[in-house]
């Protein structure tokens, strides 16, 4: 193993991409022990700073210093060998090899021949009986789920003996209880030595793991204190650089008539399982309607079903007291439904496609944005800058690749197209995750307004804050099934919980 | 007589199956790697050419197939600066290099050596005792040496790919080339070597169809073999075994349409000559795909820090 680290200082770090500063002259120093959280917007510079650190990208200017002695770091090789290791937004692991072979590919350097995987086998088992984080060392990485790879990619860094260990939006995609174990773990490492720094926008995580914050906005570093100083509103409002206050529903829709309707639907899902089975729910005009439940208990399947992305096996989806079951997505499309899909960058957006292009998606072959097969440029150029002004999305040009937006700014696209056609009824699917908070705040803003315009809105969320800011009531799915709908008032977490976990009784659980 | 008839199929198919072999196994480390190089047919062509013009000027075999495979490596290295150092479309790429192979074959050829020339080059030869056993002896025993090491290079492929240190770099490589880098695996170098490698056995394919199987040089003697590899390689989901499976497939169909036009059976021989070509497509059309198996970054090259 590598010297340990007591001390690491970057200083003066810059760095940039084509038009884009993403570092200006940043100075960060840790010390071991230490838990350092890198805050910041989508698109401030995290990841890029420490991407420097770990020896992907050469700064334009600035050092890296090792307990007082300057070191070049340029290329992730060289990071390792200083003990310093990542574990990336997206996971770095092979998905056809098993996770042996994963922690392999990083201990074998420059060897040809010799791959002694029963010597890597028992480096794994040691370094996950001493942190407690178990795996299959023979399993394959598509075999396992989200939370078992960001195991793994914690195991192979502490199998290449990484003191430093920097973790770029750890929690990302972890469920709720598998995040609360990872910042005991985090703590637990930081507690022998190693240091620690953890990149997130979720300021309760950030809040519970970390002793210090850098606050990094539009490539410079804005802040730098102890984290007891501050609370939940203080960081936000450091990282946005304005006060950030997310909008709340202030009283319940009175509105009564009914916009969507689904009856007694039954659908199948990916693994041929009924996914659906049997769900009935009702959304009015102007009411926000919430989707509460663990994850794969019908979700995805029941967006799909209501914009026509898959078929329903029986029941009946009424739109304004018309079926519009297993019609085809166009057709829904032009009878009203607008859909915030749960991936953006897949399905909300064409990525390779410009800001303008993705906005008239869904209206390029009607009048007056095409005229006889025609699309009529100066129209559509009017059209998507008066969007784009609109929803305040931050692009150079509307002529840019939404591939190259951050994900707060795809979502003011997708926003900015299904909101501007005037929708019957919306399907908002996980619209803030991933967000930063001031991104959030404007989703939230968009969607309370839409609202009041007299649009039914169904809000699919995992995040319960979400859900009891702005829904007039909350319907909690499990197996396919609405177990229990709420009314805003009397909703809390605790209730929505227990409903999530399946049980219905309350009283019978406690 | 059928007894004959099937024998003379398996014993005339199996050393048409080495060539295959040779050029699929390269292309199948290729794309290990994650680089599509349809050139295979150009190296081949290049292959088959420079070791008949050794062999015909200094006579040795042995130095023909090592100018082969000098002449395979040097392609490579020039599909490897094309695609992994200056990053172009790895298809168009391929078409030049097979282009590239065929005209300048073609045109050596014509240039020095014109007609029709034989050479000695390699011939068969039989094992004492194994080769004398009926049947047995005749199918494998009496092959030339160089179809037993095709074959001897499936298991070693195999070995090669899955229980060495390069093998598993060449993997990670060709599926998720940004982890690879990310643990500090030189990307570009791994994909150099394998191209290389890969076009060194293609030119040794090719000089097999030259020095060991036909004993001249004709234009566009490969006909199409390289390509046929690289359907093969997709056949065989990228594994040693799955690909020789597919060689025999199709040089066994190869070796029945010759008997049938051999043999003189009444059957058209414009539709018997297809036949090899028509299984190949119905099978890889009908054949099981799976993501997971292939190397997933096959065709993009590898550039550190794009966004996708
Ligand atoms: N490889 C790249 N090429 C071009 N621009 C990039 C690249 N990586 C990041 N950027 C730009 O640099 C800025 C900072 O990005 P990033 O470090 O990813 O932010 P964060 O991790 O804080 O969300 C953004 O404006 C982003 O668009
Ligand atoms: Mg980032």
């Amino acid at each position: 193993m590598s010297e340990i680290i007591s001390k690491l200082e970057m200083k003066k770090i810059t760095k940039k991409f084509p038009g884009v500063l993403a570092c200006n002259n940043i100075d960060i120093y840790l010390k071991s022990g230490e838990i350092l959280a890198l805050l910041g917007e989508n698109g401030a510079g995290k990841t890029t700073l420490m991407n420097v650190l770990f020896g992907l990208y050469q700064p334009e200017h600035g050092k890296i210093f090792i307990n007082d002695k300057q070191v070049i770091i340029n290329s992730p090789s060289t990071a390792f060998k200083y003990g310093i290791g990542m574990v990336h937004q997206h996971f770095m692991l092979v998905p056809n090899l098993t996770v042996v072979e994963n922690v392999a590919l990083g201990l074998i350097g420059k060897r040809i021949f010799k791959l002694d995987l029963n010597k890597v086998r028992k480096r794994i088992e040691e370094v996950s009986k001493e942190y407690g984080l178990s795996v299959n060392p023979n399993a394959y990485i598509w075999q396992l789920s989200v939370g078992e790879q960001q195991r793994v990619e914690l195991i192979k860094v502490l199998c290449l003996g990484a003191n430093l260990l920097i973790l770029d939006e750890p929690t990302a995609a972890l469920t709720p209880q598998e995040t609360d174990e990872l910042i005991v773990l985090l703590k637990q490492m930081a507690e022998k030595g190693r240091s620690i720094i953890f990149i997130s926008h979720k300021l309760n995580e950030v809040k519970a793991v970390s002793n210090r914050v850098c606050v990094l906005r539009n490539g410079s570093l804005v802040y730098e204190g102890k984290t007891q100083k501050h609370s939940v509103a203080t960081l936000a409002e450091k990282m946005a650089g304005r006060e950030i206050y997310m909008p709340t529903l202030k009283e319940k829709s009175q509105a009564n008539s009914p916009i969507l309707e689904i009856k007694n639907v039954f659908a199948k899902g990916n693994m041929g399982t009924m996914a659906l089975d049997g769900l009935s729910l009702t959304v009015s005009k102007g009411e926000i309607v919430g989707i509460a439940g663990v994850s794969g208990n019908g979700q995805k399947e029941l967006a799909d079903v209501i914009n026509g992305i898959s078929h329903i096996e029986r029941g009946k989806i009424l739109l304004n007291s018309k079926n519009i079951a297993n019609l085809a997505p166009q057709q829904i499309i032009n009878k009203g439904i607008g859909y915030i899909p749960e991936d953006r960058m897949h399905e909300g957006t064409i990525p390779s496609f410009s800001v303008k292009e993705n906005i008239i998606m869904k209206d390029y072959n009607k009048k007056p944005l095409s005229k006889k097969m025609f699309l009529q440029n100066s129209i559509i150029e009017k059209y998507s800058q008066k969007l784009i002004s609109n929803f305040d999305i931050k692009c150079p040009d509307n002529k840019t690749m939404c591939a190259s937006l951050s994900g707060g700014n795809v979502q003011k696209v997708i926003l900015a197209r299904e909101l501007s056609r005037k929708p019957k009824m919306l399907i908002a699917a996980y619209p803030i995750r991933g967000l930063d908070l001031g991104a959030a705040e404007y989703v939230h803003e968009q969607l309370l307004e839409a609202r009041s315009e007299n649009v039914g809105i169904l809000l699919i969320s995992e995040e319960l804050d979400e859900l009891l800011d702005i829904c007039d009531r909350i319907a909690v799915i499990y197996e396919g099934k609405i177990l229990e709908i709420l009314d805003r008032d009397i909703a809390t977490k605790t209730k929505l919980g227990l409903l999530m976990a399946g049980i219905k009784n309350e009283k019978k659980a406690i | 007589m059928i007894l004959d008839f099937i024998i003379g199929i398996i014993s005339a198919g199996i050393p048409l199956a080495a060539p295959l072999l040779l050029a699929g196994l390269g292309e199948m480390f290729n794309q290990r790697a994650g680089v599509f190089n349809l050139g295979v047919e150009g190296i081949m062509l290049m292959g088959a050419f420079v070791g008949f013009l050794v062999v015909l000027t200094v006579g040795s075999p042995i130095l023909g197939l090592l100018a082969a495979i000098a002449v395979g490596a040097l392609m490579g290295l020039l599909m490897a600066v094309v695609t992994v150092k200056f990053k172009a479309q790895q298809g168009i790429s391929g078409i030049g290099l097979f282009m590239l192979g065929w005209g300048l074959s073609g045109t050596l050829f014509r240039v020095y050596i014109g007609g029709i020339t034989s050479i000695t080059g390699i011939k068969p030869f039989s094992f004492p005792l194994l080769g004398k056993i009926p049947i047995i002896g005749e199918i494998f025993f009496q092959n030339n040496i160089l179809v037993y090491i095709a074959f001897l290079l499936v298991p070693i492929s195999w070995y090669v790919l899955n229980k060495t240190a390069w093998g598993l770099k060449v993997r990670a490589v060709g599926t998720n080339p940004q982890a690879a880098d990310t643990l500090g695996i030189k990307v570009e170098r791994i994909r150099f070597q394998c191209i290389i490698l890969g076009s060194m056995m293609a030119g040794l394919a090719g000089a097999y169809l030259s020095i060991a199987q036909t004993h001249i040089f004709a234009d566009n003697i490969t006909a199409g073999r390289g390509f046929i590899a690289v359907a093969l390689v997709y056949f065989g989901r990228w594994k040693p075994a799955g690909i020789m499976w597919g060689t025999l497939l199709f040089s066994l169909a190869h070796a029945l349409q010759r008997s049938i036009q051999v043999y003189g059976i009444n059957f058209p021989y414009e539709i018997a000559v297809i036949i090899p070509y028509l299984l190949v497509i119905v099978v890889l059309a009908l054949s099981y795909k799976s993501q997971l198996l292939g190397p997933v970054a096959l065709g993009k090259p590898f550039i550190r820090g794009s966004r996708e």
